[in-house]
């Protein structure tokens, strides 16, 4: 165990001067690019804000289903079945047929090869189930349908809720997918979040129809509110234009009113629909509808053929720059609900720093002190051992581009104060060997082997919990987990080659002397 | 030598009365859960303004009809938690919360940190915490249980669940609130134990092979001697670390850091007094380990 060949000698070197190179690039700035490294710090330490949205896919589900209620119905007239009393049920649509041809229905939703019911060739599961409740067959999604429905709203929902925020202009935003129903946001240096909140609250949805001259609720109209003002309108459920009409939204100061609109412009379908129902609809009113409330609904003066035009309704300059980003990076296919908000300003960001910085410093001079006064001169190796085992940390962390957070600071200090165990079971372990053993080089080898298994298993353990933290831990908690276990290994590293390296050549440059540990 | 197997009944005992009694403590009081695994809103302020106070703000917050709403010092003489939770689940309660707040005592107050937990989300970090430990535990025990013979298994098993249930415990008596951070503390309590039982270990199966005619009672006591120093170094050097993240680190790994403290005496206290006492019992003798070593 003391004999270290030249080659190793060089390996331990260079792989320890490279890692604290690579550890000084955090306070020097290089310009290689390999060197550029930085360890990142978490939204504890750096302050931001973390969103965790959950996507109600209730109204997509409902929204499909009743899309659906009419291809099947269609499909069976055709086949000159007729399927009476639809009704949309608990995410499940009911329908009546007699019972001379169910069996012939039933059959057409469990083929394999089924029209209407697609997905088994690929996933050997139906995109719906039909089963007979009372009376009733009901069809609903099936559990692949189901994830398939979900990822499908989850990608269009990430796309939309990146450009919202890349249109706000917060810098390096991480955007992800978790599940398949939640998206999680992370937002470093911004200590508001409000403003994101309510763009990402949000569906956008906008359509423009008439107000109905006919005031009741009927079929084809319904009562929605005013967004601002008390007061309502019966409205037609006939949509003339919609959100996906729109190629731009500005906000801008109408030079006439004084009054801040939002203008808009619309594509060759858009801009023909829109040019029709102005020129029919003069002197009625067209109404502007956003998530089912309407903005303004002003009444049409002239036929607009331009294909662009604007909208009033009592807006702030910064109400009009919201709805107008709303408007160019379009309509959420379904509602986001903020599950999970964690928000830290950056002073409390910087306080942690310095608390932790200060908290490791102290906590690492308490240890070397103690262990100096416990073993002298081995002391001094344990020491320089530790010191770069530290720098190794650092520089591993580095490396890889880690994650710190404030738990990571505490992993750091912890990983300090056990990485001496190792150590100290090492020189335990040669006291007791040099009190049978006269010669020392014997005493030595047999302290460093005979120590290893303890050694070994004391890290294993650690390094298990370490794993378990990484798996389940979300965040500051996996930052945790990363430093403790990043740790171990530079832990065995400063041990078995740094500060046994050292011992050696002590040990060797004092043949003749007495050593004491 | 210290003769730690004189005291092998004393220590059981008290260490039996302890389980119990933390494990009373853990039913009938239960533990402090924060906002991470209870749902609800935590927000850190921070005010330089002499009008804001527990009391004014307590006050304050009871007037917008939150519910129980908790506020406390944090740290500083500026700095205020207040915790409360989000009954009807309303969108933009925080913003609400600050409005009212700068109305009544001018714009003199800064949120340092917000942290608001919708109820589903706690309880799945609830249900994900409860595994972590369930399955740190259990791949503890099959570590050990590959590396010693059953026996020790058990010993060290027992010591494992001794200290997490006494930590816990002592959280319940003390109601020192348990969130995320504290999961990773009682994680790594059960990491440091069992490194601490299992060198332990090493020392008493090294110790049955080297002296053929020494009982396991007199056997464990030079075992834990001849460890002893090396159990103590590193206790205290753990120690000193984790106090001084506990002294200088910060409000928020206070109680992190404090868990570790209670964990890291416990599993001390535990790999000499629980995890030995039960080889002892178990009659943990020379053959034990020949016939393992027999069979392999």
């Amino acid at each position: 165990m003391l004999y270290f060949s030249k080659l190793k000698i060089i390996c331990i070197l260079v792989v320890s001067l490279f890692l604290i190179l690579i550890a000084s690039s955090n306070l020097f700035k290089f310009d290689n690019i390999f060197l550029k490294r930085n360890i990142n710090l978490g939204l504890d330490l750096q302050g931001g804000s973390y969103l965790l949205l959950e996507i109600d896919n209730k109204p997509v589900i409902e929204q499909k289903l009743q899309n659906l209620t009419i291809t099947i119905r269609n499909y069976f007239k055709e086949k000159n079945i007729k399927l009476v009393n639809f009704k949309l049920q608990n995410e499940k649509v009911l329908f009546k047929v007699n019972e001379n041809d169910k069996q012939t229905v039933l059959d057409v939703f469990n083929d394999e090869e089924s029209e209407i019911n697609p997905y088994y060739q690929r996933f050997k599961s139906h995109q719906l189930e039909i089963d007979e409740e009372n009376n009733f067959l009901s069809v609903k999604f099936s559990k692949q349908g189901l994830v398939k429905l979900k990822t499908s709203s989850q990608e269009q929902a990430l796309e939309i809720v990146r450009r919202r925020i890349d249109e706000v202009g917060t810098n390096e935003p991480n955007i992800l997918r978790r599940g398949n129903d939640r998206i999680l946001v992370e937002l470093p240096g911004l200590d508001d979040p409000m403003r994101i909140k309510t763009l990402l609250g949000k569906t956008a949805n906008l359509t423009f129809r008439f107000v109905s001259n006919n005031n009741e609720d009927s079929f084809g109209n319904e009562k929605l509110d005013y967004e601002d003002e008390e007061g309502s309108e019966f409205v037609s459920k006939r949509i003339i234009l919609s959100g996906d009409n729109l190629l731009d939204a500005q906000p801008r100061m109408d030079s006439e009113t004084n009054e801040t609109v939002v203008t808009f412009n619309l594509d060759r379908v858009g801009a023909k629909r829109f040019g029709k129902a102005t020129s029919t609809g003069i002197g009625r009113q067209l109404a502007i509808i956003l998530d089912g409330k309407i903005i303004s609904a002003p009444v049409i003066q002239d036929t607009i053929a331009s294909g662009s035009g604007q909208i009033t309704g009592g807006f702030t300059f910064q109400s009009a720059t919201d709805l107008a980003l709303l408007l160019r990076s379009g309509a959420l296919p379904a509602p986001l609900n903020i599950i999970e908000e964690r928000t830290v300003g950056p002073d409390l960001g910087q306080d942690s720093i310095d608390a932790g910085i200060i908290a490791l410093i102290i906590g690492f001079v308490l240890v070397i002190f103690f262990i100096i006064v416990k073993y002298r001169i081995f002391g001094v190796i344990t020491n320089v051992a530790l010191i770069i085992n530290l720098l190794l940390l650092v520089g591993v962390l580095t490396l890889f581009e880690a994650t710190l957070t404030l738990p990571g600071i505490a992993g750091i200090i912890l990983t300090v104060g056990m990485a001496v165990d190792a150590n100290v079971l090492i020189f335990e372990r040669i006291r007791e060997e040099l009190k049978n053993e006269k010669n020392r080089l014997i005493a030595f080898d047999s302290g460093y082997s005979k120590s290893r298994t303890a050694i070994l298993d004391a890290n294993i353990t650690t390094l298990l919990a370490a794993i378990i933290l990484f798996f389940m831990g979300s965040g500051p908690i996996k930052g945790f987990s990363i430093t403790l276990g990043v740790g171990i290994f530079t832990t065995l590293f400063s041990v078995y080659f740094i500060a046994r390296l050292l011992t050696v050549l002590y040990i060797s440059k004092n043949k003749n002397k007495e050593i004491i540990i | 030598m210290i003769a730690f197997n004189k005291y092998y009944n004393q220590f059981n005992i008290l260490s039996l009365s302890l389980v119990v009694i933390s494990l009373l403590f853990l039913i009938f009081k239960g533990l402090n859960f924060g906002i991470d695994f209870k749902g609800g809103i935590l927000i850190e302020l921070r005010s330089t303004d002499s009008k804001v106070n527990v009391s004014s703000l307590r006050d304050k917050f009871n007037q917008m009809d939150l519910g129980d709403v908790s506020v406390k010092k944090f740290g500083n003489e500026t700095d205020y938690l207040i915790k409360f939770e989000n009954k009807d689940n309303k969108k933009n309660i925080i913003e609400d919360v600050k409005k009212s707040l700068d109305k009544s005592f001018g714009n003199n107050i800064d949120f340092r940190r917000v942290e608001n937990v919708g109820p589903k989300v706690s309880a799945e970090l609830l249900k994900s915490g409860i595994i972590a430990i369930s399955v740190a535990l259990a791949l503890m025990l099959i570590y050990i249980w590959i590396r010693f013979e059953w026996q020790f298994s058990l010993g060290a098993i027992c010591a494992l669940f001794h200290d997490v249930i006494v930590t816990l415990g002592l959280f319940s008596l003390l109601g020192l609130e348990i969130n995320l951070s504290i999961i990773a503390a009682v994680l790594t309590i059960v990491g440091y134990s069992m490194n601490d039982t299992v060198v332990i270990f090493d020392r008493v199966r090294e110790n049955l092979r080297k002296y053929a005619d020494i009982k396991i009672f007199e056997l464990t006591n030079i075992s834990i001697n001849e460890t002893l120093s090396r159990t103590l170094i590193t206790s205290i050097t753990t120690l000193l670390a984790l106090v001084s993240i506990f002294i200088f680190g910060g409000e928020i790994l206070k109680g992190f850091s404090l868990a570790m403290i209670f964990g890291v005496i416990f599993g001390t206290y535990s790999s000499i007094y629980i995890a030995n006492t039960i080889l002892v019992r178990l009659n943990v003798s020379q053959k034990t380990i020949l016939k393992d070593e027999e069979k392999n």
